[in-house]
């Protein structure tokens, strides 16, 4: 049976996590290599590193970071944040990542997502989608949250899929930070909408949130970060939670 | 010991490298190529696969003399060869995935998208799943029945003879997820992604 599977995230800037695991044992807690190898050694399904260097110049960090990080974790590893072309996810596979998510760039031209998944196959193209409710719809927010493209989300994802995404990472802004949870409607109103998986995103604050994403949300995979950060909660914790809810997951 | 993983351009193989050198340690050498002369020279050989059947075979296809190389070191040498995700779908005769393509045809059978039960299964078929062993292979020495494996395909190897299968996976059917034929050995999941399971996998191939 295919396992749901559990993805914590890490925020780095130029080339060092920005909040992170508060492991007292940890020799260098700003080392992102330091950090993943915890996650994927304590049960992570995956590693997801999203890049927010601001400025280009220290924009050659996160590869540096990908390519120490793939030869001591062996989980797959999806790297997003400032990917903007056909050559970036090539320079990015090539360090080792084994997806990488796109989310401006596919917004601004959706033919990045049909070359690069023609090039490298659908299964390492992993499209993010953050999305903000409007009324009794969700818009399309590129930039990091700060446009928004009016893009109907819903559709959007749809559109996705057929340009030859493999999955979705689905990200509400409305709760992104906010510790409430995930929006359940929104990640089972896209889930529904498309066949590929999808990844809920944004909002965790509890276990029964990661329950509600996979259950509700009828997410393939959920992601979080801050309740791994600080010790919070282990992957393994959370694991052991979801089992004890009924839900499949790798243990 | 030299072990050759095939750089025909097949995707992204930076993963396979990574997995087989963490393996390797300084014990084997691991030479990532695709010239005949080194792969002739080779112990073993990793034939890796990523993206469409087609695209493969294209790529393995524009390479002067490969296949042939292959062939001959395969069926000729019986020297091992590992074939990972499309790296085993093209053991076989013919797949679908964009249009009809011929394979290697080193192990009958045919490839075809998994049949999805019109849309109550995602595909791709992403994430880990259990694999059920059915066959006592060298290759799964100390890989407890039902171990978790890394996949990502929404294709299906399906051999004719099914007694090459040494492995299965349940998802919207029962899936051929490992197959062993001889010297020709294939996984559908990626050991290189599979934690130290499938460390353990690579390692049971370079000490076959």
């Amino acid at each position: 049976m295919l396992k749901n599977r559990i993805i914590p995230c890490l925020d780095v800037k130029n080339g060092r996590v920005v909040k992170g695991i508060n492991f007292i044992d940890l020799k260098d807690a700003g080392d992102p290599v330091e950090q993943a190898k915890i996650y994927s050694d304590g049960g992570a399904d995956e590693i997801c590193f999203l890049d927010i260097t601001a400025s280009n110049e220290n924009r050659d960090t996160i590869y540096n970071v990908v390519e120490k990080t793939s030869k001591r974790c062996f989980v797959p590893l999806t790297v997003g944040g400032g990917v903007r072309s056909v050559a970036d996810i090539n320079k990015l596979l090539n360090c080792g990542a084994d997806k990488v998510s796109i989310n401006t760039a596919a917004v601004e031209n959706s033919k990045v997502i049909s070359d690069s998944s023609k090039k490298f196959g659908s299964q390492c193209i992993v499209v993010a989608i953050d999305a903000k409710k409007n009324g009794d719809k969700w818009e399309v927010f590129t930039h990091g949250g700060r446009n928004n493209s009016g893009i109907d989300a819903l559709e959007y994802a749809k559109q996705m899929e057929e340009n030859g995404a493999g999955e979705l990472l689905v990200t509400s802004m409305d709760r992104d930070g906010t510790q409430v949870g995930y929006d359940i409607d929104l990640m089972s109103k896209i889930s529904s909408k498309v066949n590929i998986p999808v990844i809920a995103s944004g909002g965790v604050g509890n276990l029964d949130h990661l329950v509600d994403g996979i259950k509700l949300g009828k997410a393939s995979a959920v992601l979080a970060a801050s309740i791994f950060h600080y010790g919070k909660h282990s992957v393994k914790e959370a694991k052991e939670y979801l089992d004890s809810k009924g839900i499949p997951v790798r243990i | 010991m030299n072990v050759t993983i095939v750089d025909y351009n097949s995707g992204n193989i930076s993963s396979v490298i990574n997995s087989f050198k963490e393996v390797a340690k300084d014990k084997v050498n691991i030479e990532v190529t695709s010239d005949l002369n080194k792969i002739k020279s080779s112990d073993k050989i990793v034939l890796p696969g990523q993206g469409s059947f087609k695209n493969c075979v294209d790529a393995l296809n524009s390479i002067d003399g490969l296949s042939d190389t292959l062939n001959e070191l395969v069926i000729n040498d019986k020297k091992p060869l590992l074939g990972i995700c499309v790296g085993l779908q093209m053991f076989a005769d013919i797949g679908y995935e964009e249009t009809e393509t011929k394979g290697l045809g080193w192990i009958s059978g045919k490839v075809s998208k998994i049949d999805n039960q019109n849309g109550k299964f995602k595909l791709p078929h992403i994430g880990w799943n259990q694999i059920n062993i059915v066959k006592d292979s060298k290759i799964f020495k100390d890989i407890e029945n039902n171990s978790h494996m890394y996949f990502v395909h929404s294709y299906e190897f399906i051999p004719e003879d099914k007694k090459v299968i040494s492995a299965t996976t349940d998802y919207s059917s029962n899936i051929v997820c490992s197959v062993e034929k001889e010297n020709i050995f294939g996984m559908q999941f990626h050991p290189e992604k599979s934690d130290m399971m499938g460390l353990k996998i690579i390692s049971n191939f370079i000490n076959l």
